[in-house]
């Protein structure tokens, strides 16, 4: 099975480095962060994210962009916004996006 | 996932938050990390939910002994994971000394209530406290903020109630408040503790959101009026019996409520109760 490959896009980089390591700490979970919106649309042009975090800082101008220019290269991503910054929210948020509840 | 799966990378997984530390040692290893549910029977009226206080998740790393009424870090129930803007209602008994070390918030109200001993907090604002019975904090988390909270005695437990509530606006600076409340004022009376208004009593939320506590003797009847149009109330017991819109409720069961106007509120027995009024959308 392909691992979950994640992208989180804040502008806070202490939290952007707590969310990524609690990330890659799952099994089958990758992730990569973003500070700035051009990071941002640069990692998602190179790789396959199947989920894009948008977390604290991210002004709406820009989530909305972002989204749309997400949604053009892969129309199957899912995108949501993370609250908590890499809080007890973390993976509830991700497991709700994927839907891979635990039976 | 198999669930045996996710119980045993949840217990990893708490290991790496770090979030568990002594103020002496950062030794600290879960031993139940998991799911404690049990099936709801019991509902009255339409537009409630309730939720018994055995049904609520539970772990105890050792240090820690939570309950949580909705989903929060390795507990994950689909059907529990928020009331309205109500996100996290955690029960928290910290032993003596132990504590959360540092760690990250963002975009997220979250309200502190100790309910027994001390709680000592420290944050990236440069705020240093100590939360005490009859006190009540929030923090704003906005664009980002670190914190540590301990438990301030060496020798006894702490008890708190760790609430969140979804900002009404995202991104603010962060903020801090702690009030002092007098505990005569809630005896037979709902005392307002949280509000949106910062001229209103209680601490400021960035929400739509009012909280009450009221601590009512044995036989005592009163009523909540919900303050916003939309708005839902979720009640949780923290002490005794009480009936809410003829649903009874023991101590720590929740009941939310939606699409009223109004609770009725009666004591069982001496009790003392927290109700959350939260958007609902």
């Amino acid at each position: 099975m392909n691992p979950l490959h994640i992208l989180i896009i804040g502008r806070h980089s202490q939290i952007m480095e707590t969310v990524v390591r609690l990330i890659e700490s799952q099994r089958g979970w990758t992730a990569k962060g973003a500070l700035t919106d051009e990071e941002a649309v640069a990692l998602f042009q190179k790789e396959n994210f199947e989920l894009v975090l948008i977390g604290g800082g991210v002004e709406e101008t820009s989530e909305e962009k972002l989204k749309e220019v997400f949604l053009m290269k892969n129309p199957a991503v899912k995108i949501i916004r993370h609250y908590g910054g890499g809080s007890g929210l973390l993976f509830n948020e991700i497991h709700e996006a994927v839907a891979e509840t635990p039976k | 996932m198999k669930r045996s799966d996710f119980i045993k990378t949840g217990i990893l997984s708490t290991v790496s938050l770090g979030l568990a530390a002594s103020a002496e040692s950062k030794a600290a290893t879960p031993d139940l990390v998991g799911f404690n549910h049990l099936p709801i029977k019991e509902t009255k009226t339409m537009n409630t939910v309730l939720h018994k206080a055995a049904t609520r998740g539970h772990a105890n790393h050792g240090w820690l002994d939570t309950n949580h009424t909705f989903s929060f870090a390795h507990y994950y129930d689909p059907t529990r994971t928020h009331f309205g803007k109500l996100r996290v209602l955690n029960d928290d008994f910290v032993d003596g000394g132990m504590g959360f070390g540092t760690h990250p918030h963002d975009n997220m109200e979250i309200i502190s209530i100790p309910l027994e001993g001390d709680l000592e907090h420290k944050d990236s604002m440069g705020n240093v406290a100590v939360i005490r019975q009859n006190d009540v904090q929030i923090m704003s988390a906005g664009t980002g903020i670190y914190h540590s909270e301990y438990n301030k005695n060496k020798d006894s437990k702490v008890n708190f109630l760790q609430i969140w509530v979804f900002p009404k606006e995202r991104n603010i600076t962060p903020r801090y408040d702690q009030i002092t409340f007098k505990p005569e004022d809630r005896v037979n009376k709902l005392q307002q503790i949280v509000s949106p208004s910062k001229t209103d009593d209680g601490v400021w939320i960035n929400q739509d959101a009012w909280f009450h506590l009221g601590n009512l003797k044995k036989g005592f009847s009163t009523s909540y009026d919900v303050k916003l149009k939309g708005n839902g109330v979720y009640a949780f017991v923290i002490k005794g019996d009480v009936t809410i819109n003829g649903q009874s409720l023991n101590k720590r069961d929740g009941l939310g409520v939606w699409d009223v106007e109004k609770l009725d509120i009666v004591a069982d027995s001496d009790a003392e109760v927290l109700l959350m009024e939260v958007p609902m959308n």
